[in-house]
């Protein structure tokens, strides 16, 4: 059977799936994946599916269920590249992708992770910085 | 089975095991590429067919894959039939509804494949296997 | 009456043995017809190599255009077809290059004249009938493509997608919009976010008189397939009459972004993208 590799740059995971998964692929790089977040105390994870010509509703649930698991380990999971005829697809499938967050490309998943990361750090800082501001800081939330 | 469609020799993949399901979307996606179905149409296609090989394997116990081309006269397209001789489905109606699953799935296998062809047919009974055709046509 | 092989043969020998004086005349029939839209040089090569390829033909014995070895003719007459129907001359005109044929055999015929040469002469007519007949059909399947071309090249004109900022992109939709049309839209932008890496794109539909529910899924399906990629689509320029469509229609638009103008639409993007530019330059600090 083969694995798809996973990369560790800087605190981010890296998933570039080159092949075509079977079923049981696609669950050995969730249990690959939850173990590394664990061991690399990684806080970001994406995963490139650019190369993938089809996603169809196996994968998509790994997907979401990879995203899940590391929500839960506290880590930000983006899925970038998806074809816009595999999104068409899925959108035709019926299949929501229900809590992953997608980007364009891994530039912009990158910064994607980044500023979630941010967000968590501007809240420490808004703390800090509310008593000599006199008042909390307002966060607007971005759309992304 | 509908009149008025030339059908091409089929190619057979045997669903046995996990890797075969990679190995129909190879096969459908190489026939699909042959009749010239647009890119948005063979991944429709290809995804729809691994949805159905899965079913052939979990629910089905495995089965056949049959993959031809299908000609109507005005327009191309591919024709699979896949057929295995598991329990069958009981209740169509319900196995058709999107969110229903007996396997642990998304339960958007079977209603979700309809969606992404042109022609779905199927036939089955309880103990009676089950056989499902899809055609896509292009455009 | 059908062509025996022995008076295709003989066909053969009438074109031959008269050939100058047969492909001047023919020549001089059709050219009556082109009004001189075509040279007078053009249509005698045309009416050579066609002439050329009938004593062949004939040479062979055959009988049908159909048969396996009229392949040569077939393509001459595909050819001759393809190229009337391009530079726009009409059914007639096409056909009458390979009817004066009929007139020129007749006017060759009757110096030979008796009972024979009329039984000849009706069979030869009957192979230029066919032949006439492919010509048409040829005719009529390169006017098909030739606009399935043009309807596909309109297609493409009518729907632009251009960039109208760093990372925004946008699609001005104008005239009625079918399922065919909506889909290439739908295609084509989900393609240029990849290709330019924007995360915002405009579906401006001012230009668009009404949707129907058909067209509506489209759109919807379109912005969510865009969301699946990681974009986000607003929807600008929806007049009250469409905005009444959606509603009487049921059509949910649900957490879609939709706004008055075009306008509105690239300073709601601005701004969210403004935000957190304005946050980087905080932190810059």
């Amino acid at each position: 059977m083969e694995r798809v590799p996973i990369l560790k740059i800087g605190s981010i995971l890296l998933v570039s799936i080159q092949v075509d998964m079977s079923d049981q692929t696609a669950v050995q790089l969730q249990e690959d994946l939850a173990e590394r977040i664990v061991a690399t105390g990684a806080h970001g994870v994406l995963i490139d599916i650019t190369a993938l010509d089809i996603v169809d509703s196996f994968v998509g649930r790994m997907l979401s269920t990879i995203a899940s698991i590391s929500k839960v380990l506290d880590a930000e999971t983006v899925v970038v590249g998806m074809r816009p005829a595999v999104a068409i697809t899925l959108v035709e499938l019926g299949l929501s992708l229900n809590g992953i967050r997608t980007a364009l490309n891994v530039e912009r998943g990158m910064e994607l992770i980044a500023a979630a990361r941010d967000d968590d750090q501007d809240l420490d800082e808004d703390e800090d910085d509310a008593g000599p501001d006199g008042g909390p800081a307002t966060e607007t939330t971005a759309s992304r | 089975m509908t009149v008025g469609v030339d059908l091409g020799q089929p190619q057979t993949q045997e669903v046995r095991a996990d890797e075969d399901v990679v190995r129909v979307r190879q096969l459908v996606r190489a026939v699909a590429v042959a009749v010239k179905l647009s890119l948005v149409d063979q991944t429709k296609l290809v995804t729809a067919a691994s949805e159905l090989a899965r079913n052939t394997l979990v629910y089905g116990g495995g089965g056949t894959v049959d993959v031809m081309t299908a000609d109507n006269g005005r327009r191309r397209g591919v024709r699979i039939v896949f057929a295995d001789s598991g329990p069958g489905i009981a209740d169509l109606d319900l196995a058709l509804t999107d969110g229903y699953t007996t396997g642990g799935g998304l339960g958007l296998g079977l209603s979700g494949a309809r969606r992404l062809v042109d022609e779905f047919e199927i036939d089955t009974a309880a103990g009676q296997g089950t056989r499902i055709t899809v055609t896509k046509w292009s455009r | 009456m059908a062509l025996t092989a022995e008076q295709s043969g003989r066909l053969a020998g009438l074109l031959r043995e008269h050939g100058e004086r047969i492909t001047l005349r023919w020549t001089e029939i059709v050219a009556a017809q082109m009004r001189g839209r075509l040279s007078h040089a053009e249509l005698l090569r045309q009416v050579q190599d066609l002439h050329r390829i009938m004593i062949a033909f004939g040479d062979q014995g055959l009988v049908d255009l159909a048969d396996e070895g009229g392949g040569e003719l077939r393509a001459e007459l595909a050819e001759l077809s393809r190229g009337r129907a391009r530079q726009g001359l009409s059914a007639t005109e096409t056909a009458i290059s390979v009817f004066a044929l009929k007139d020129v055999l007749l006017e060759t015929l009757e110096v030979a004249g008796g009972t024979e040469a009329l039984r000849d002469y009706v069979a030869y007519s009957a192979l230029i009938d066919q032949m006439g007949l492919f010509t048409f059909e040829s005719y009529v399947r390169t006017r098909e493509s030739l606009i399935a071309d043009q309807a596909e090249q309109l297609l493409e004109l009518s729907t632009p997608v251009v960039k109208l900022w760093e990372g925004v992109v946008a699609v001005p939709l104008v005239g009625t919009l079918d399922s065919a049309r909506a889909q290439v839209v739908m295609e084509r932008l989900l393609q240029t976010l990849v290709d330019t890496g924007s995360p915002y794109a405009i579906i401006d539909i001012t230009g668009v008189p009404a949707v129907d529910t058909q067209v509506a899924q489209h759109i919807l399906k379109t912005v969510v397939a865009a969301r699946l990629m990681g974009a986000d689509c607003i929807i600008s320029g929806i007049r009250p009459q469409i905005a009444q469509t959606i509603v009487a229609l049921g059509i949910e638009f649900g957490d879609i972004a939709t706004k008055a103008s075009l306008a509105d639409a690239l300073r709601h993007v601005l701004r969210s993208t403004g935000v957190e530019m304005g946050r980087r330059a905080r932190r810059g600090q």
